[in-house]
């Protein structure tokens, strides 16, 4: 395998890998401090069950996305010298809040996980919503440096040096909030549908069905919830990637030809060859109406774009594709459930409607996944947008595929624990969490 | 500012060494404890490390991102010519940082214990080992941008005698760390005895290590002896650190767990201390003698001084909250240990 493109698949395996774990870790405190609070309020037994088997949960999920960053950190560097060696003094500045974010967060989870029965109950509640808030701010951070990558901002290129760096004005760049806002959210959704659906199982499963019944519907709230805004956030994003990266916004609409009133493109095979897409859907004027809020608005095609500054096509437009579809389900998913809330109450109690959940259980991640693709991919041949070229910032070591399929053992490896561990932790439910299911000591 | 970060830098490496180390520590101890005493070792390590395990590790976090925002040049070189014991480093830390999670989570206990506890212990062995040639590495001056073949350019940059000790003294630190950490943590009388024997063979492993260290710099023409007596300040730090140590000797078996952990910690800082005083500014040493050093390859002005307001303020919130943190689980402890 040539050196360069097992660096990207590196890369690629290694940054799809964290932000399952980190998701999961930024977002799951949330839903274990809801229901911690209702512990508190209620003091009904069942909460502090679904807070315990949470934060273990929480506890697995933020170890591992907190070595998988480490290894990121270094990653960085191992693979992409050229790059950091530039970029790290103009980016570094929402890293060096993300050290501090996310030492808080270390913090924050040894005082939440030891701390039962040794702290003021409020205080170690509030450790809870700490753990949460800081992962959160965490991956905002690490988005924003991920989006000046996108919009550099911040220092001046001029023959060939970076000049008048202002890290502060890189972190603020014009692509870190529309990014961070639909990561964000995503993670709320992934994570959510994720924790629902795996506990929808387990009340189709007959087990343990009050424990579980609390956990489903806190976690599907938030999830429903968050699917819901996730277009509006879309939206946003779509508008600004047209303006900033008219060559990403034509890979992932395979947007071979620059017009007015273009077409959205649905689905197809695209064909670079030929330059058009095969058995799409076409809906005349919305892409035009979508990137420039004009049905007769112009929008940039590929041809626009020089040859050797295109992004690959296909991927980035199969990716797009599969993150649109499966939240345009999710969303669907997410009506039904307010539907029964608010009218069809019989629905709640009806199996087809927890079947869906569980069908919904991967769709938030894979989206994820597919939308991380379309940044990454669609950003290319570029690892700074029009500044410095992916190709030139690998590093000079050979044997990188080597290093690449030893990394990929070792994610695969344990990602399998992890799925292990995940299923026992859930299977035991009923004997280590469920107070009421135990048979009491004599 | 730059000196802010230089501090900040200097004593994050610090701080990883110290607590990471101890708690690395707790992972060689139990790789070197007989079968029978291990079940109760494991899990006076576990009540001591559990609730600051993660934040532990994030000093190494620290020192990367000040290296690789305010340093760029000193980050990307070392990531080229290091890239394999880096990668040492990280699937140690990988398979560590899980392992432990995992045997602490395993909501079942049965043999999958047997395949967590040998990747913890032994990925605590690497890590540290990893560490030590990688510093090494840095001072040992067989760095060669200039090289252009494989083994000169990748592999003899860090494979040397002389690192190989050092990465072994680092593993021997970490273990004589976690021993000293650990005797103040036990909580019966036998398992204190036990621990102050173990403390007293740990820090004989340290010394022959210490030897062998300057053993290997001899054969491998590396100044050390120079580096470490030819300036009055490192002489003066090697010579407090002995006199602790000694000292350390005295007060082992008199429960005064709190000194002890001081006097270790002060020797490591001392240590720590020699080894990167005769060099500064420079951090790493080149073949060619082009050196990298903090002063002259830092980053523009306005980079440093951004990093070291988020240092500072960073430092504002962290600092506090991990002391109140160790604080009230020591506080704990006693408390528990006095009913």
């Amino acid at each position: 395998m040539d050196d360069f493109l097992a660096a990207r698949l590196q890369m690629a395996f290694s940054l799809g890998f964290h932000i399952v774990f980190a998701c999961i870790g930024m977002v799951m405190p949330f839903f274990m401090s809801l229901a911690h609070f209702y512990w508190l309020k209620t003091k009904k037994t069942v909460y502090r069950d679904v807070t315990k088997a949470w934060s273990a949960g929480v506890a697995i999920f933020f170890a591992t996305g907190a070595v998988s960053g480490t290894v990121l950190s270094f990653e960085l560097g191992l693979l992409w010298p050229k790059f950091m060696e530039h970029a790290g003094p103009i980016f570094g500045m929402p890293f060096s809040l993300e050290g501090t974010a996310f030492f808080i967060e270390a913090i924050a989870l040894g005082f939440y996980l030891y701390g039962w029965n040794k702290l003021n109950p409020w205080f170690h509640w509030a450790t809870g919503v700490v753990v949460g808030i800081s992962g959160l701010l965490s991956g905002i951070l690490v988005v924003a440096a991920n989006a000046w990558m996108n919009s550099p901002a911040g220092f001046d290129f001029i023959d060939g040096q970076y000049l008048n760096i202002d890290p502060v004005k890189a972190m603020f760049n014009d692509a870190w909030f529309s990014q961070a806002l639909h990561m964000t959210v995503a993670a709320f959704v992934s994570t959510g549908f994720a924790v629902a659906g795996v506990h929808a199982v387990m009340i189709l499963k007959g087990k343990n069905i009050a424990f579980h019944s609390t956990a489903f519907k806190i976690a599907a709230i938030f999830a429903t919830v968050a699917a819901c805004l996730q277009p509006l956030s879309g939206d946003i994003s779509a508008k600004d990637v047209a303006k900033r990266q008219p060559a990403k916004l034509a890979a992932m609409e395979a947007h071979f030809h620059t017009e007015r009133n273009a077409p959205l493109i649905i689905g197809g095979i695209p064909d670079t060859a030929r330059k058009t897409v095969d058995y799409a859907i076409r809906i005349p004027g919305l892409l035009s109406f979508m990137t420039t809020g004009d049905f007769n608005g112009e929008v940039k095609g590929l041809d626009s774009i020089p040859k050797e500054d295109q992004p690959p096509v296909a991927v980035t437009h199969y990716a797009f594709q599969i993150m649109v579809g499966l939240g345009m389900a999710m969303v669907g998913l997410a009506l039904l459930y307010f539907l029964a809330l608010w009218k069809k109450k019989n629905w709640l109690k009806s199996n087809w409607l927890l079947k869906l959940f569980v069908l919904a259980t991967p769709m938030g991640f894979i989206a994820l996944e597919a939308g991380w693709t379309v940044t990454e991919v669609g950003r290319q041949p570029w690892i700074i947008h029009g500044v410095m070229r992916t190709a030139d910032a690998v590093t000079p070591m050979p044997g990188i595929a080597w290093s690449f399929y030893l990394f990929t053992g070792v994610y695969i490896s344990l990602a399998v624990i992890v799925t292990v561990l995940l299923y026992r932790q859930i299977t035991m439910v009923g004997k280590i969490y469920d107070s009421s299911s135990k048979v009491p000591k004599s | 500012m730059i000196y802010v970060v230089i501090t900040f830098l200097w004593t994050a490496i610090l701080l990883y060494i110290l607590l990471g180390g101890a708690d690395f520590g707790a992972g060689i101890i139990e790789l070197f404890t007989s079968e029978k005493n291990r079940e109760r070792t494991r899990k006076t390590m576990y009540e001591a490390i559990g609730p600051i395990w993660e934040a532990n590790h994030m000093w190494l976090i620290i020192a990367v991102v000040i290296l690789f925002v305010g340093f760029p040049k000193i980050y990307t070189t070392v990531s080229i010519y290091l890239h394999i014991p880096l990668v040492g480093m990280l699937l140690g830390i990988i398979a560590r940082g899980t392992a432990f999670v995992f045997r602490n989570y395993d909501a079942v206990e049965d043999d999958m214990q047997k395949v967590y506890t040998p990747i913890f212990v032994y990925s605590s062995l690497i890590t540290p080992f990893f560490l030590g040639i990688i510093a090494a590495s840095a001072v040992s001056g067989r760095i060669d941008p200039q090289a252009n073949d494989f083994l000169s350019a990748f592999v003899f940059s860090w494979l040397n005698w002389f690192s190989v000790a050092v990465g072994i003294f680092t593993v021997s630190i970490c273990g004589f760390l976690a021993t000293i950490f650990i005797i103040g943590q036990t909580t019966v009388e036998s398992d204190r005895l036990h621990f102050i024997r173990k403390a007293r063979r740990t820090i004989f492993v340290v010394m022959f290590c210490g030897a062998l260290v300057f053993l290997a710099a001899y054969f491998e023409k590396i100044p050390l002896f120079d580096w470490i007596f030819g300036d009055t300040p490192g002489l003066i730090a090697i010579i407090a650190a002995s006199i602790s140590l000694v000292l350390m000797f005295f007060v082992l078996d008199k429960d005064k767990p709190v000194l002890l952990r001081l006097l270790a910690g002060f020797q490591v800082t001392m240590i720590l201390f020699a080894a990167t005083y005769s060099h500064f500014p420079d951090i790493l040493l080149l073949k060619d003698g082009a050196n990298l050093s903090l002063l002259t390859h830092q980053g523009q002005a306005k980079t440093i001084d951004s990093l070291g307001y988020a240092l500072l303020i960073g430092s504002i919130f962290i600092l506090p909250a991990l002391v109140y943190l160790i604080y009230i689980f020591q506080k704990k402890k006693e408390v528990d240990s006095d009913h």
